[in-house]
């Protein structure tokens, strides 16, 4: 569209204006994260405005921060009590979602307005922190990764999404297998979970993001440093004013305490970045389902 | 594996009859009959009523005086006594008014610069630009607020953040934006702004994408101009779902954003930042008044499924959509 249609000149006003927004917004979301970036390179002798430092030439950046970082034991402990809790979480959240959205995706479920009407109401109807926190201390979970994620392991809102796409599977290819004598369980397993890799690992990775980047459960539930993931690690670090009672005193050597408060969220975020382009791939779609009716 | 799922019967299909569909037993019947299904979602349903429901079932204790050792059942009821605690207190009105100020000013903030940003994006004719826009835009909303604070920290720093570089280098003084009681709350609606801002545009751009390109080649026709075209077409044809964000975000009107708040703010800066939420946790756990705190979260919970429901009837209305 638009293509061979001569421009006046106030259509390209427009374009231009269009075009420079554009470029403002690219520096809007460009220099703070360049900020960060450099700031974490930053050398203990640097001296200087900020800007002189976001110009600062990449070989006289210095990677102490991070040396220090990555060979600290809090932060290696950490990391990987994140992993732990980003894989486990995921497993665990897609153990329970999935079969919640397949079951509300049939259509002929006898009770299914009923059960949707039981999964819809925790949703709009938030009964806050307390009660939550009383029930998972009533658990024993105290203290266990698994409180991280469980609490949050199903998602109302991603199951809808689920729901969504499940129900856009054909029916027929559902039927034929029911006619068949397959049980539930083999048209999940069989027909509908091989058609669905897309919207799984979408939900997978939102689940996954979630988790990664959860501070307050941690912190609710997780007393014991040795338990604790990268987040409240990254907490600790950045209201730390040089040191204090959370980091150890010279534990980071020689960089300079902004650096490792850059650095070590910079480190924090790498997972997520890695994911990012598989999640954008499909996120658009996952917000478009999420919006629609069901 | 699940292989042998012996525990199904194969014989199992989902009649689309619903033979018994003459009342609350026949639907009972209908269920248990069906029953392998449902064993297929057990878990979940398990999971879910405890997860779900036991903590509605715990919020009885907004109405008493919970002690730890007496438990949610044996705590003595006190009536409405904690909420009475709560709209007397001094800092009702205060935290009412952070909360609504919040998402009012978030919402001020960002869904017009997430509409701004989508027809931007709709108009830019150089690819290479709108991917760079939409890659770095839509990838804040990944970011926890705890990595968001670091980055406010390296751009407000009063000592090395390029902001307080700027505001000197025009003769100001630097300005601590973050323990600053008039900065503070910019900076919260700002950078919720940064944040969400492309994630809240991909509903726009979804929308324009949707608009019918012969529309805008008859107005081409017809003379109108580009600023013409987005006056008369493209901002009509996504104006059911601006409505739409508009009153859903009127229906969280008591979500000020706890995660942020909590990450940002200081003691300097209570009076200004405190929200409903952050109220809750400190009263809560910090201060073990359970059952007030309870009691603000019911309130706000009740309050809350109230406008949702609302918003939800005026969506339904005005747009043929709705949010469940």
């Amino acid at each position: 569209m638009k293509s061979s249609i001569r421009l006046t000149k106030s259509d390209k006003f427009f374009h231009f204006l269009v075009n420079t927004s554009l470029f403002v917004i690219l520096a809007i979301f460009v220099i703070p994260i360049w900020s960060t970036i450099t700031l974490s390179f930053r050398p203990n002798t640097f001296i200087g405005s900020a800007l002189d430092g976001m110009l600062l030439a990449p070989w006289k950046w210095s990677t102490s921060a991070y040396e220090a970082l990555l060979g600290h034991r809090a932060f290696l402990t950490s990391t990987f009590n994140s992993f732990r809790i980003f894989f486990q979480g995921v497993a665990t959240a897609l153990f329970l979602t999935v079969p919640l959205a397949y079951i509300l995706s049939i259509k002929t479920l006898p009770g299914r307005k009923l059960l949707y009407g039981i999964v819809i109401i925790p949703y709009l109807f938030n009964v806050g922190l307390i009660p939550n926190y009383l029930l998972v201390a009533k658990l024993g979970l105290m203290d266990k990764l698994a409180a991280v994620y469980l609490p949050g392991a199903i998602s109302v809102y991603n199951t809808l999404i689920m729901k969504s796409f499940f129900e856009g599977i054909s029916e027929e290819l559902k039927e034929s297998a029911r006619i068949d004598g397959a049980s539930e369980i083999t048209v999940l397993l069989k027909i509908i979970l091989p058609l669905s890799k897309p919207i799984l690992l979408t939900i997978g990775l939102y689940y996954g993001v979630h988790f990664w980047n959860d501070f307050f459960n941690a912190m609710l539930y997780l007393n014991d440093s040795a338990l604790q993931p990268l987040p409240i690690l990254l907490r600790n670090i950045l209201l730390s004013s040089g040191m204090n009672e959370y980091v150890e005193v010279n534990a980071f050597g020689e960089a300079p305490i902004a650096a490792i408060k850059a650095a070590s969220v910079l480190l924090a975020a790498i997972p997520m970045l890695i994911a990012y382009p598989f999640i954008q791939r499909y996120f658009v779609k996952g917000t478009m389902l999420g919006s629609v009716k069901g | 594996m699940i292989g042998g799922n012996s525990m199904t019967s194969p014989t199992t299909t989902i009649a689309p009859a619903r033979a018994g569909r003459t009342g609350g037993s026949g639907l009972w019947k209908n269920i248990k009959r069906h029953k392998s299904v449902y064993l297929l979602a057990s878990i979940s349903l398990t999971y879910f009523v405890i997860f779900k429901y036991v903590p509605i079932w715990n919020a009885q204790i907004a109405f008493k005086d919970f002690m730890a050792l007496d438990g949610v059942l044996g705590s003595p009821w006190v009536g409405l006594q904690n909420f009475k605690d709560f709209v007397n207190s001094y800092y009702f009105w205060e935290l009412i008014r952070n909360t609504v100020m919040y998402s009012i000013g978030k919402m001020i903030f960002s869904i017009p610069a997430a509409i701004f940003l989508s027809v931007t994006l709709y108009e830019c004719r150089i690819f290479f630009l709108r991917k760079s826009v939409q890659t770095l835009a839509y990838l804040p909303h990944f970011l926890s607020w705890v990595i968001m604070y670091a980055i406010l920290l390296a751009i407000l720093s009063p000592s090395n953040g390029i902001v307080n570089d700027v505001i000197k280098l025009f003769g100001g003084e630097p300005i601590s934006f973050l323990t600053d009681a008039k900065a503070f709350p910019w900076i919260v609606i700002l950078s919720d702004m940064w944040k969400e801002m492309g994630w809240s545009a991909i509903i726009f751009l979804a929308a324009l994408m949707g608009i019918d390109p012969s529309l805008f080649e008859a107005a081409t026709v017809e003379g109108a101009s580009a600023w013409q075209r987005v006056r008369y077409i493209t901002l009509p044809s996504i104006r059911p779902v601006i409505v739409m964000v508009f009153l859903l975000r009127l229906g969280t009107i008591l979500d000020a954003g706890f995660n942020q708040i909590f990450m940002l703010y200081s003691l300097p800066v209570y009076s200004v930042a405190d929200i409903i939420d952050t109220w809750i946790y400190r009263q809560g756990l910090l201060e073990f008044r359970f059952g007030l705190a309870t009691a603000v979260g019911l309130f706000k919970g009740v309050f809350g499924l109230i406008l949702i429901v609302v918003s939800n009837r005026l969506i339904r209305k005005h747009t043929d959509s709705g949010l469940y």
